[in-house]
């Protein structure tokens, strides 16, 4: 007994380490570093990004468990960020399925290894169209066929543009599910494995912690950040500046290393949404894999045998041969 | 309530099932019960574990429970169409199965919701429905539909049933106190008043109006909650008439083959003859064409014009290494085989006409399975970076469990109506029998 709480403690402690480690790095430096404090070193040491973009090492008693971001009523929440309008650009040919995004998103969220809320997918339009790798998270569309088809109002269009959903009235029947032409939601088909210490936070839609057996989730744009005016964690870590955030109606994104206009980027890279044709008007952009800065095989090379073996199928794309069909 | 002569022997006949629950029908009881202590075992477990014991997984999001809502509730349905359309058009041939059709109807809309509750990831908060309700929900619509054919299909068939409670009632039967109290309450009083027999009739009329209307607006509104996403496969404009008809069509297979099961059991011959079985079949054929037409017409519109998805799916079905052999059987079996051997004289007979209505009704369930799987297996977006196991549906053995136990409740409920009630109702009963027919068929 109380070995098994020694060792839950510990996980427990694991965890909270990874969580720290996340915010820090996602935050750039605001090192959350008490020195002056007494506490005993942990002996267990965290790699941290210090303000001058140098890896440090540090013990993790001397860290600051930094909260979770703010929580807002249900009814805020439901409403949105008065006066934006959020937007996101992908860059095509910057991606090389380096997969820090889904690394960073599972961590912010606590979702577990395998249950992502992005993906990277490869894909190649044509037969003789070049390969590229392809980020899809939610596109929280403007005419969201998920929001037209739940009977119980649990997933929702705001005013900011986002699409978000309320774990606690979600019934999880699945119908936005079956009605998401992009396959963007996911289930929690079990009781979702959380950290202790954060199955008994409060829940909020802009959050989406703590998981929900029976319910579905997908990708939130993290509005929690928002409202704290930081970016979020898929595009912080992307070590290819990929991913732009930001606000339509202030007409800015920005990926992390440069702030430039959302109109001028998309007209000047010739932006396009996914499946424009299917109507539901994403606010989610693509910047087309012209001059693509990576090698495409390079995503599948590097990528480990576990996530090789999801693109199994698929590797013919990369081939030199041509696809039988 | 006054019987003629041929009614009083027909009720005469049928007095034993309903005053006896004998040792054949406790027999199956026990075992339709079996089949659902197992099923609830599995119920159990997926509440305790979750939905991850089923084969449902992210990109296929809805399985054989889907399968057997759409199934279950096709068949409701296809009884208030069938019965509804017997009763307005004063069919008299009709009379001694409008019953089996409104027990189909009823006993149907009760086991087809439950597998909407077994589906859904959180039943507990199922109040939800109706406390924070999403009119332009398609899933919304379908629970006002239901809601609302349910109690029609109770009233639809208790208005039927009132002249012949009447006659339990009066009747003296040997049967326990309570059962004598439940006719008597049932029967709401009726004597066969001018006046009452008015008033039913009336409002016999009027359900058969409502319900005709009212089934086809629910199985329509049931395939909108396909036809309203952009799936290929399913947004559709033909998916409402389509289930329409497929929930008739499969209907009419179930009479066929519980008219031939009660005509042995019950030995009833005599009411349900091979003219039935002829004329059901004449219809089964009908529907069986325009069935076949709809599918045609679905799948080859898909193939001609040959868009990305749909003739993925298109491909997913026809090929032998994926749904090929499944996709055959439903539309050979459910279809080609059924017209056949209605259409030959040699094969016209109660026997085939109800085997191939069985296999029709099996083949119809398969063709709801291939609409609803292969298509949430075509994703618009390859699926890929995702897992091995959420690529492909297999139902687990809890799914079946749970299936199995569907079927059960549902012919348990057959079993304990028809014990209630004759299978073959006894007032308003016509001698539609040819001399020829009198001569062979004469029971006892």
């Amino acid at each position: 007994m109380k070995q098994e709480e020694t060792i839950d403690k510990s996980r427990r402690d694991f965890l909270k380490t990874a969580a720290i480690a996340t915010v820090a790095t996602a935050t750039c430096g605001s090192l959350a570093c008490s020195c002056s404090s007494k506490k005993a070193p942990a002996g267990d040491k965290v790699k941290l990004l210090s303000p001058t973009g140098e890896i440090v090492e540090i013990d993790s008693a001397y860290l600051n468990h930094q909260e979770h971001m703010s929580i807002v009523s249900k009814l805020e929440a439901r409403e949105g960020i008065a006066g934006k309008k959020f937007v996101m650009v992908v860059d095509l040919s910057q991606c090389k399925n380096a997969r820090s995004c889904i690394a960073a998103c599972q961590k912010w969220h606590y979702r577990p290894k395998e249950q992502e809320w992005l993906t990277v997918k490869l894909l190649k339009d044509s037969d003789k169209a070049a390969p590229y790798w392809f980020p899809k998270q939610c596109f929280h569309c403007d005419n969201p066929p998920c929001v037209k088809v739940c009977p119980v109002d649990a997933t929702f269009k705001r005013q900011d543009g986002l699409v978000l959903i309320d774990n606690d009235r979600c019934i999880g029947c699945k119908f936005c599910m079956a009605a998401c032409p992009y396959s963007t939601r996911v289930f929690n088909w079990d009781e979702p494995e959380l950290p202790m210490d954060i199955r008994d936070l409060a829940y909020s839609p802009e959050t989406g912690i703590p998981a929900k057996v029976g319910t579905v989730e997908k990708c939130d744009f993290c509005p929690d950040r928002a409202r704290e005016g930081l970016l979020p964690p898929c595009v912080e870590a992307c070590p290819n500046g990929v991913f732009y955030f930001g606000d339509e109606n202030e007409d800015t994104v920005s990926n992390g290393l440069e702030t430039v206009s959302f109109t001028k980027l998309i007209t000047d890279r010739a932006g396009y949404r996914y499946m424009e044709e299917l109507g539901t008007k994403p606010r989610v952009y693509y910047l087309p894999p012209k001059d693509r800065a990576f090698p495409v095989e390079k995503g599948y090379q590097d990528a480990d045998s576990a996530i090789q073996e999801r693109f199994k199928e698929y590797k013919d794309i990369l081939g030199k041969k041509e696809s039988a069909e | 309530m006054e019987l003629n002569s041929y009614q009083k022997e027909a009720f005469d006949y049928q007095r034993k099932n309903i005053e006896k629950y004998g040792g054949r029908a406790w027999g199956w009881t026990i075992f339709y019960g079996l089949c659902i202590l197992v099923g609830l075992y599995a119920l159990y477990l997926q509440i305790a574990k979750g939905h991850g014991i089923t084969g449902m997984r992210d990109n296929v999001v809805w399985g054989l429970f889907i399968v057997n809502f759409i199934f279950f509730i096709g068949l409701s349905y296809a009884g208030a169409i069938i019965a509804g359309l017997l009763h307005l058009f004063k069919v008299k041939w009709g009379k001694p199965i409008i019953r089996l059709a409104q027990f189909m109807t009823l006993i149907s809309v009760i086991v087809g919701p439950i597998f909407i509750l077994l589906c859904v990831g959180r039943f507990d908060r199922m109040h939800h429905l109706f406390i924070y309700p999403r009119i332009q929900s398609p899933l919304t619509w379908d629970v006002m539909a239901v809601v609302t054919f349910f109690t029609g299909s109770v009233l639809f068939l208790w208005l039927a049933l009132i002249k012949d409670l009447s006659v339990y009632r009066d009747a003296g039967l040997n049967i326990p106190k309570w059962k004598q109290k439940v006719y008597k309450f049932l029967a709401l009083g009726y004597r066969g008043a001018a006046s009452q027999k008015r008033h039913l009739i009336i409002s016999q009329n009027l359900m058969a109006v409502i319900m005709i209307p009212l089934a086809i607006m629910v199985a329509s509104i049931l395939s909108w909650i396909f036809g309203m996403t952009l799936r290929p496969g399913w947004h559709s404009t033909i998916f409402g008439p389509y289930f329409v008809l497929g929930a008739v069509y499969s209907g009419c297979g179930v009479l066929i083959v519980a008219m031939w099961f009660y005509r042995k059991l019950y030995k009833l011959d005599y009411y349900f003859t091979d003219t039935h079985f002829k004329y059901l079949g004449y219809i089964m054929l009908v529907l069986a064409a325009g069935y076949g037409y709809f599918t045609f017409s679905e799948y080859f519109t898909d193939w001609f014009a040959s868009e990305k998805w749909d003739s993925e799916l298109i491909h997913k079905l026809f090929s032998t290494s994926e749904y090929g052999w499944w996709t055959m059987f439903a539309n050979v079996a459910g279809i080609a085989l059924p017209i056949l051997v209605v259409a030959i004289p040699a094969t016209r007979k109660p026997g085939p006409i109800s085997l191939v209505a069985f296999v029709m009704v099996i083949a119809m369930w398969v063709k709801r399975y291939l609409i609803i799987v292969p298509t949430l297996e075509t994703t618009l977006l390859p699926m890929q970076d995702t897992r091995a196991n959420y690529v492909k549906y297999s139902a687990t053995w809890p799914e079946w469990a749970l299936t199995i136990a569907g079927i059960a409740t549902f012919l348990l409920f057959f079993t304990v109506m028809s014990k209630f009630v004759t299978v073959v109702p006894v007032s308003g009963l016509e001698d539609t029998h040819t001399e020829h027919e009198k001569h062979v068929l004469h029971h006892d």
